[in-house]
């Protein structure tokens, strides 16, 4: 028998018929022993600017943060491939007791004179502080050295959440923002905000807006460039997707350059139409741009309808559990899983806010259980008492799915499948058939029990 | 006992017993300062290591009802855990204390207690087993001073054991952090007794089927014994019909205790002949020999396994192992033609390098790089003594990365890589195969099952490494037989 930890339960809620939606506990530091499926602030940082592929990325601090980043994300580049590379400055004893800014110092310039890269993130771990290292005066050194940016990413792991470790990604990109030529940049454009390019995402997307006719100046960062950061306060208009990481970015373009955001999900048929639109709407100065967005909507739908008909049957009235990182792609993925004639049972995110939380239960069913910042232990157990058929999570989530003898469906930042977009969400559907689907759980225990109690009784 | 082929290890009696020094040690090289690299970069680019507090965790979840903990930022059990979940395919939970900033100022003690207190409360668990991480170790976090506290604040609500263990990641690599855990373990739970004939296997960071050969191999020779850490079954286990909030297996926690009234102890490791371990402690403080042997990969290495193991148990190699002994040879005639000669870049933890680097020798492959993150300062040494035929050209680097092996492979020209799913981008770009052994193996299914002990390991290493060459030459050749 599971039970919650006492602290934990103001982060769960069930939504019953006809009450109000409950205020949530959430955006607080993890419970100590939880063992929370969050990461930290590094993480946050590191993920988020981690696609910007002609950029230097170093970690400061002993080897572990670099080596268990090394290439994980599936974030693709068109040009360079020097972000998936893992540096570090691996510090040593000695280091920790005389200081780390020496071999800080010579790495830069030994890495940026021979990878060349346009501009260098330098994240602070845990411990960099804590031995006196001047990381941004070691950093204004080498930049001047060398002529490139040199940008100092303040990560240490334990100061904050995750969430925390966005806002700082988010304030070393703000440094570049603005330096960068804007001329030629048209009237219809936009920048793509929280998007990483996993598995070629960006590309799908790239080309709805070319086809529509916007421009898109940069997108942050899935297969970006320094330069395009630099020149992206040129757009009219930032749809901000993964809106945990970067809404304080956009805020910060719209405080200081006057350019209106939105939040927009590229997952899911209707999530991913109203993300169209919304472009489309803002630009009615020519309304051509909405009659092609509307013929895009209606060809791309004509291509993937059948096919995820075809899904659908198969998956009609089954179960999902959802627990991804953020929570506005907990939104889509509920909207998406209801296409496909199934029902989301458990849904949570690492990091969701009041309102985003406030908004799940608005949509989902009733007897939904809502969790904030959960723990294998709290999932496995809500797994089995809504009897879910499926799990869309992340890697540390798929063992919990499996033993269990339950489907999965990988919708992480490794993913190498595309999900976003109309191919994206017949990728989706067919990966959650294939694992719904399959032949295999008729041996799992838990299935075959089942079996055998319901021909026997 | 003269005659059995110990690498290094000595018996209790033997004179000066001294903790680890045997006979014929030799001095090691003077102490390098920590910036080893002739090269131009001072960083580590694509490290062939990973932290101190992965190895730890791994053992404390090869410990029956053992959950581990890492007293740290949250970031370091998360990270960790992905990564073995990746590997091991298996559920790895890992508790945090979760610093904050108040932690880091005032220290962690209140956030280790909370943390423990949940842990205990939540996993019911038999043990706990904490170790540090750079954050705690930067501070001076005084584990046993925060036991203290906890149990004095907690007293009876401390339901479990808790071991700890110092494993700050910027010292050394996850094996000293590996083999620093099972030391833990031994000295904080090992317990005097009468002697009994039973032995002791610290097997080192070796892989799930590893683990249940070993312990197939002790019962067929009839031995007691523990073996630690077993992650065989919790890291390689079987769907659940309920759900096991750690898995179960793993050494029992008596099994550790009784490690004080073994006869022996064999702990794996050429490398490990300077550091105190489990298996040095043990002969400090309870007299049970400690017997320093290879990791048994390839032949010779697995030969002299099996002569301690017969020694020790005072029974002959039983027919089985005779047989698959006499089958592995039989089959490496069969093969020898497609690998003599062949060049092979081997990498990894040191002592899976040495072991896997003697077997190469065996069957007539030729390492031309042998290259670890480790830095144990007796890597070539060990290598020489346990590949007597490895040529002299051979480049053996400790402190070595990723970036230097692809820098420097081109140019060795090899046929094949040898080593974790980490050197696919090297393998891929000199357009050779790569056999992928050791840990982590990320981008296959199964890492946990490769074999590599014993002459069933051997087998399928050779297997695997024939036919990955045999693949090169049939997908090379115009005319594609089918008939090789």
């Amino acid at each position: 028998m599971i039970e919650l930890l006492p602290e934990r339960e103001p982060q769960v809620v069930r939504k019953t018929d006809g009450v109000p939606a409950a205020d949530m506990a959430c955006g607080k530091a993890s419970a100590a022993g939880s063992v929370s499926q969050r990461a930290c602030v590094f993480c946050g940082s590191r993920v988020v600017l981690y696609p910007i592929c002609d950029a230097l990325h170093i970690v400061h601090g002993p080897i572990g943060c670099a080596a268990y980043t090394w290439d994980i994300r599936g974030a693709l580049s068109s040009g360079p491939q020097l972000h998936r590379n893992s540096f570090s400055t691996d510090l040593q004893e000695m280091d920790v007791i005389f200081g780390g800014e020496k071999k800080l110092e010579a790495g830069l310039l030994e890495l940026i004179t021979h990878y060349k890269p346009k501009a260098a993130f330098i994240y602070s771990t845990c411990i960099v502080g804590l031995i006196g290292d001047d990381v941004s005066a070691v950093c204004r050194r080498v930049a001047e050295k060398t002529g490139i940016p040199v940008l100092p990413v303040h990560s240490e792991g334990f100061k904050g959440t995750k969430k925390d470790g966005y806002r700082a990604a988010c304030e070393a990109l703000y440094k570049l923002v603005g330096t960068g030529d804007t001329t030629g940049i048209g009237p219809h454009s936009i920048n793509i905000l929280g998007e990483f390019n996993l598995a070629g995402e960006t590309w799908i997307l790239r080309d709805y807006y070319k086809r529509l006719g916007i421009e898109v100046v940069a997108c942050i960062t899935g297969d970006s460039r320094i330069e395009d950061i630099r020149r992206c306060h040129g757009a009219r208009l930032n749809l901000v997707q993964c809106s945990g990481s970067m809404t304080h970015l956009a805020k910060m373009l719209e405080r200081d350059h006057g350019i209106p955001f939105k939040r927009v999900s590229y997952f899911g048929i209707e999530d991913m139409s109203a993300a169209l639109y919304e472009a489309a709407k803002y630009f009615s100065d020519d309304p051509t741009i909405m009659s092609r967005a509307q013929e895009l909507v209606r060809e791309e739908i004509a291509t993937i309808y059948p096919e995820l008909q075809r899904y659908k049957q198969k998956l009609i009235g089954k179960k999902a559990a959802i627990y991804v990182g953020g929570a506005f792609k907990a939104f889509s993925l509920v909207r998406a899983l209801r296409l496909l004639g199934m029902e989301t049972a458990v849904v949570g995110s690492q990091t969701g806010d009041m309102e985003d939380y406030r908004q799940l239960q608005e949509i989902s069913d009733p007897g939904t259980i809502i969790v904030d910042d959960s723990n294998p232990l709290e999932l496995a157990k809500f797994c089995l008492e809504k009897d879910v058929d499926l799990f869309i999570g992340g890697v540390k989530e798929r063992p919990i799915a499996y033993k269990l003898g339950i489907g999965f469906c990988d919708h992480n930042h490794e993913r190498k499948e595309p999900l976003a977009g109309f191919i994206g969400m017949l990728n989706f559907a067919k990966e959650v058939y294939a694992s719904v689907a399959s032949p295999v759980w008729q041996f799992a225990p838990r299935r075959a029990n089942r079996v055998k109690e319901a021909t026997t009784a | 006992m003269t005659a059995i082929p110990i690498v290094r290890g000595r018996w209790p009696g033997d004179e000066d017993s001294g903790a680890t020094a045997g006979p014929g040690l030799i001095t090691p090289p003077p102490m390098e300062t920590d910036e080893p690299r002739s090269k131009n970069f001072s960083s580590t680019r694509n490290a062939c290591k990973l932290c101190t507090p992965l190895g730890a965790c791994l053992v404390f979840r090869g410990i029956e009802g053992c959950i581990p903990f890492l007293h740290g930022s949250q970031g370091c059990s998360t990270y960790i855990r992905r990564y073995l979940i990746s590997h091991f395919r298996e559920p790895m939970d890992i508790a945090s204390s979760n610093f904050h900033e108040e932690s880091a100022i005032f220290g962690g003690s209140a956030n280790f207690q909370t943390g423990m207190m949940n842990v205990l409360r939540q996993y019911q668990p038999q043990l706990i087993g904490a170790a540090t991480t750079c954050l705690a170790e930067t501070i001076g976090e005084d584990m046993p001073r925060l036991l203290l506290d906890l149990r004095e604040k907690h007293r009876e609500g401390v339901t479990a054991p808790i071991v700890t263990v110092s494993t700050a990641s910027y010292r050394g690599t996850h094996i000293d952090g590996f083999h620093a855990a099972v030391k833990a373990l031994v000295e904080q739970l090992g317990q005097a007794g009468k002697k009994t004939g039973a032995v002791n296997l610290f097997p080192g960071m070796v892989s799930a089927s590893d683990l249940r050969h070993l312990k197939e191999i002790l019962t067929d020779f009839g031995l007691n014994y523990t073996l630690l850490p077993d992650y065989s079954e919790t890291m390689d286990g079987e769907t659940w019909s309920q759900y096991e909030k750690l898995q179960s297996g793993g050494t029992p926690l008596a099994a550790i205790a009784a490690t004080g009234s073994a006869a022996a102890s064999i702990e794996f490791g050429r490398t490990l002949a300077d550091t105190e371990t489990a298996g040095t402690s043990l002969q400090m403080k309870f007299n049970v020999a400690r017997l320093l042997a290879g990791l048994p990969i390839g032949i010779r290495e697995t030969d002299a396994f099996f002569a301690l193991l017969a020694a020790l148990s005072g029974r002959e190699m039983p027919v089985k192992y005779s047989r698959e002994r006499g089958r592995l040879v039989d089959s490496l005639i069969d093969g020898h033609k497609y690998v003599f000669e062949k060049r092979a870049v081997v990498y990894g933890e040191e002592d899976l390098v040495v072991g896997l680097a003697s077997f190469l020798c065996e069957i007539g492959v030729t390492p031309v790089l042998c290259a670890s993150g480790g830095r144990s300062r007796l890597f070539e040494k060990a290598l020489r003594e346990a590949a007597p035929s490895l040529p002299a050209e051979t480049l053996v680097k400790e402190g070595f990365d990723f970036a230097e092996i692809s820098e420097l492979a081109p140019s060795l020209k090899p046929d094949f890589l040898i080593g974790s799913s980490k050197g696919y981008q090297t393998a891929r770009s000199l357009g050779v195969p790569l056999v992928r052994v050791g840990f982590p193996i990320h981008d296959r299914i199964g890492g946990q099952r490769v074999l590599h002990v014993g002459y069933r390991g051997a087998q399928e290493l050779h297997d695997r490494i024939v036919n990955a060459l045999l693949e090169v030459k049939q997908d090379d050749s115009d005319v594609g037989y089918a008939y090789l």
